[in-house]
């Protein structure tokens, strides 16, 4: 059997705007992945402790808030310290051009802004696990 | 693999995680790892929660996982939910409600998809089951979607089988026909703020009066996000393991688990084993034509195979004993 | 001509039409087979007379002022005044937002909309640990009175209104303001606004709860009680469909989930005691404005109507203020594009007139750059001048409700009403809101839509002009506003002064007075009014509040 992609999609800090976590969330089912949806509200160390223990491939952060400079490399710098640094990370939102450069320095493999399709998450995670 | 096994006994989680990967997407070295841990499995007391969708399980098990750490416990979850039938994905959302114990290392939750299996569990439950009891958890729950008795095998894995029920969600009869009387040992009636609470566990209770059997089911009365009522199904559901243990009942489901376990394995290896028979195909084709039975046809593969099954060559007349 | 000539003549012109149609339609096929509104509703090839032939002039339609309020809520609408040009503002700290806010009122905007960060609507102090990275980010900072102060430094309270986007803490806030107002020596009977004060949509579509539902009703029905009797020209809550349709709603769900949560709260209210027309006159709405240009006029048009009958079969109003939809509109952010930003400024411009055609009370009209970042001052004044375009240059505000009596817009308007009763009486069946939030019904059903228009656009079914077509290579715009790392840490620091400076032994005298009034069930307002007085924080008083309620799980 074909494995089967797992993801964790998760929103960190306070930002309560879910409708892109969780049109990502669907898309990525139809697309026949298992997706954890961990809600609104976690903190750095709530999603990576998920990540963990569901051993998923990949955790998909979104925020919309401008909270991404402090929450996202710390998801990545948390996954690191515990050993997890195979775990792909990859984020969405309200993120300007400017910020994306060190997003990714930091260790966030992908950014999706407003306006990308599902169609390029799916293509990005077959395309990155499995590897 | 060998990492993993001595992560896992060592209580590190990530190798716990990755074990249950393991023996979930069947890859190589399920066989070493099950062997490794097998010996330390059998411990943990396995308490099902099963009942419709939106009946407050999670919410219930979250508040469970509280007070079982308040007393010293630790404690694993499974909780399944079902695929699309459509993409074979899934959505798996029962850990938003138990997300407070993220963080907790007496706790581990993993979420599982059902892939299609039947009967309400995922195909490796058992397999995640005996990997947590391995790594010492006390206490195992498993949250399945189910509402009649083909749907809920958690009942002949579980120790106490707890039913969630909510008012208003069809009435007692229903409840009979679905054969959920037979599978609980507790019932419990969430949001019981709600209309037609006393009702429903009325009706419970005359149909239980009606019940045989050494053990009668209890019904607690619940209000999950309130937190009312759960010290209550706790000590009713000790009280269960008591009388499962007194009676002998836990080694006896230990038993009767890993005989169905052995048999899963053998039904799989035969089926593959007579797939691959050279006639298979032609032989489908025949049964579709309408030129043997399948029965006939079973009994041609065996042959093959070289088995010489007796109930089959009589005619499946004593499948009972099979 | 006869009643039934006139019927044959049109029926005989009808069949000619409708061969000149099959006819271009075989030379010119039409761009898509069926042509429907975002809600599903057939946008037919021509609407005529037949189509609005159920719709009865006097009493569908009526009068502007009158019941059922199709045509507006007063009886000259913008022949009087324009609606207000309230822009929502609020960004980094309460120096910062002041200055925008000064800018504003000299531009010519003519009432004040507050924004606050995240940790101030949850209720957490800017020194929370969940608070890191989101202070000061997507609305002010403020923890104590002494934040409110700064705010509104050097702005009269008498001379504006103020609306503040601010729900589960709503209460700390208004007692904030109320606090500065006496300060600036004016009365609280003077004080025009509004909080928006609307919890139940938080669980559904915006996410900054804080207590179960049933406390979260209580405190709603203290500040409507305690506005009644102090603030007599305040406006209590502000019952939002503005987040419904940002979480993906359709525009019949949009007004369906709204009025929804509006008929929860006016059943609070009676339930309480509170007499329904002395407390509804000061309810107020906020939708959303989205593309769709005539499905939106007619939602307004439905929403008044329909509004003005729940209010008047269901809690048997008599005052027709208490019947009267106000609103205030915001046009859609979820319009906005990222990509070639200049777009969103005819976006918005389409968006705002079919609010004002649709008799919109207040308007905020987004900035180009808000897909992108918070919007600089330069798109910040774009946008005012396009309400100001649409009010002194179009003339479409001359004449009340110009578009009654248009076909479609009327059989829109009958057909979005109908289905978002359909709506509102299967939420009943479930057993209201809160049930229906419970059981994840109407979580689901805004899923659902959201994921059909983003599968829509991925189809390319749904075009959006530089996004999907007409796409172009863009370098990054330049000079957008970004809020500095130092300002949290400076926020953090003004916050422990603060608490330094104010009397300790009072302010624990006054928490633990108002842990005593949330036990006992009393009015929670006034012992809010006396903590943040002694510059008890936000946080400590929302701790408190915590304490007594608990706090709300997701579903």
């Amino acid at each position: 059997m074909a494995k089967r992609i797992k993801v964790l999609v998760a929103k960190p800090g306070l930002d309560g705007h879910d409708r892109g976590a969780r049109v990502v969330a669907r898309a990525l089912r139809d697309a026949g992945m298992e997706v954890i949806y961990t809600g609104i509200r976690q903190t750095p160390e709530q999603i990576v402790a998920t990540a963990i223990q569901e051993d998923v491939d990949a955790v998909g952060l979104s925020c919309l808030s401008g909270a991404h400079n402090n929450l996202f490399p710390k998801v990545v710098a948390l996954l690191k310290e515990k050993g997890a640094e195979d775990i792909l990370v990859f984020g969405g939102g309200i993120i300007p051009d400017g910020d994306i450069a060190g997003l990714k320095k930091a260790g966030i493999k992908e950014i999706f802004r407003p306006g990308s399709s599902t169609d390029e998450t799916i293509k990005f995670l077959t395309d990155h696990v499995n590897q | 693999m060998t990492k993993i096994i001595e992560g896992l006994v060592k209580g590190n989680v990530r190798s716990l995680a990755k074990a249950i990967t393991v023996v979930e997407n069947d890859r190589p070295g399920k066989k070493e790892l099950l062997k490794a841990v097998f010996p330390q499995t059998g411990n943990a007391y396995l308490i099902g929660i099963t009942g419709p969708p939106g009946a407050g399980k999670s919410t219930l098990t979250d508040k469970l996982i509280t007070l079982l750490r308040q007393q010293g416990k630790t404690v694993g979850v499974i909780a399944v939910d079902p695929s699309s039938p459509f993409s074979g994905g899934a959505i798996l959302g029962d850990r938003i409600r138990m997300q407070q114990h993220a963080l907790d290392e007496g706790v581990f939750i993993r979420s599982m998809a059902t892939r299609s299996h039947l009967g309400g569990l995922a195909k490796a439950t058992v397999d995640v089951i005996h990997l947590l009891d391995a790594a010492g958890k006390d206490v195992i729950i498993v949250e399945t979607v189910g509402v009649g008795q083909d749907e809920v095998d958690i009942v002949k894995i579980a120790h106490t089988t707890v039913v969630v029920m909510v008012p208003g969600l069809g009435d007692a009869i229903q409840i009979a026909k679905a054969g959920v009387m037979e599978i609980a040992d507790i019932f419990a009636v969430n949001k019981a703020d709600r209309e037609g609470a006393d009702k429903l566990v009325n009706e419970l209770r005359s149909m239980l009066d009606m019940a045989t059997g050494d053990w009668k089911p209890d019904i607690f009365q619940t209000v999950a996000k309130n937190d009312q009522g759960i010290a209550d199904l706790l000590a009713g559901i000790y009280q269960h393991r008591e009388f499962v243990q007194n009676a002998g009942l836990d080694k006896e489901k230990f038993k009767s688990n890993v005989q169905r376990e052995l048999c899963t394995y053998l039904m799989d290896g035969i089926v593959e084993l007579a797939q691959a028979c050279a006639g298979y195909e032609s032989l489908v084709q025949a049964i579709y034509q309408k030129e043997m039975t399948p029965l006939e046809g079973a009994e041609k593969l065996f042959q093959e195979m070289g088995i010489n099954n007796e109930w089959l060559m009589v005619g499946g007349d004593n499948a009972e004993k099979g | 001509m006869t009643c039934d000539e006139h019927k044959q003549a049109f029926q005989q012109r009808q069949q000619q039409w409708q061969e000149l149609v099959d006819k271009a339609c075989a030379r010119f096929p039409e761009r898509r087979e069926n042509f429907a509104t975002t809600s599903g509703i057939e946008m037919k090839r021509l609407f005529t007379p037949e189509d609005v032939a159920q719709v009865d002039y006097t009493e569908d339609i009526g009068f502007p002022g009158m019941y059922p309020f199709t045509r507006g809520v007063q009886p000259t609408m913008y022949r009087a005044r324009f609606w207000t040009m309230r822009q929502y503002a609020g960004f980094g700290s309460a120096e910062e937002t002041n200055k925008r806010y000064k800018y504003l009122l000299e531009n010519g905007q003519t009432g004040l909309s507050v924004a606050f960060d995240l940790p101030t609507q949850i209720g957490y102090d800017s020194d929370h640990e969940l608070a890191e990275g989101e202070v000061g980010k997507v609305g002010v900072a403020i923890d104590t009175l002494a934040d409110m102060e700064t705010l509104f430094d050097g702005i009269s309270l008498d001379k504006v209104s103020t609306s503040m986007t601010i729900n589960a803490p709503a209460a700390v806030l208004l007692a904030m303001y109320v606090a500065v107002a006496e300060k600036q020596g004016v009365a609280p009977e003077q004080l025009r606004g509004t909080i928006q004060n609307d919890v139940l949509k938080e669980y559904f579509a915006r996410g900054t709860y804080i207590f179960p539902p049933s406390p979260s009703m209580k405190i709603i029905t203290d500040i409507f009680a305690f506005c009644k009797d102090n603030l007599p020209s305040w406006n209590t809550i502000s019952i939002s469909g503005y987040h419904i349709r940002e979480a993906g709603s359709t525009a019949v769900q949009e007004v369906a989930f709204t009025l929804a949560d509006g008929l929860a709260y006016v059943d609070a209210a009676v339930k309480s005691g509170l007499d329904v027309d002395v407390f509804a006159k000061r309810l107020s709405f906020f939708f959303n404005v989205h593309n769709s240009f005539l499905e939106e006029v007619a939602k307004f048009r439905a929403a008044r109507r329909l509004w003005a009958r729940l209010m008047k079969e269901r809690f048997g109003a008599k005052k027709p203020a208490s019947m009267m939809l106000r609103f205030h509109t915001q046009t859609a952010g979820c319009s906005l594009t990222a990509q070639q930003p200049d777009n969103n400024v005819i976006r918005v411009t389409i968006q705002a007139l079919a609010a004002v055609l649709g008799g919109t009370n207040s308007l905020h009209t987004n900035s180009r750059d808000e897909a992108l970042c918070l919007p600089t001052e330069d798109s910040v004044r774009i946008a005012l001048r396009t309400q100001q375009i649409i009010a002194y240059e179009s003339g479409v505000a001359d004449s009340v409700d110009p578009l009654a009596g248009s076909y479609l817009v009327e059989s829109l308007t009958s057909q979005i009403e109908e289905q978002a009763l359909a709506y509102i009486k299967k939420i009943d069946d479930l057993g209201g809101v809160v049930k229906a939030i419970e059981a994840g019904y109407i979580q689901n059903e805004i899923g659902d839509s959201a994921y059909a228009y983003q599968k829509a656009v991925e189809a390319q079914e749904q075009v959006i002009v530089g996004v999907n077509k007409f796409t172009i290579e863009e370098t990054p715009p330049e000079n957008l506003l970004t809020i500095k790392a130092e300002m949290e840490l400076k926020q953090r620091q003004k916050l422990a002064q603060v608490k330094e400076q104010r009397d300790k032994e009072a302010v624990s005298k006054a928490l633990s007075e108002l842990k005593q009034v949330a036990e006992d069930g009393g009015n929670l307002m006034v012992p809010i009014l006396a903590a943040v007085k002694q510059y008890a924080s936000l946080g400590e008083v929302c701790g408190v509040l915590r304490q007594v309620f608990g706090e709300y799980q997701e579903q």
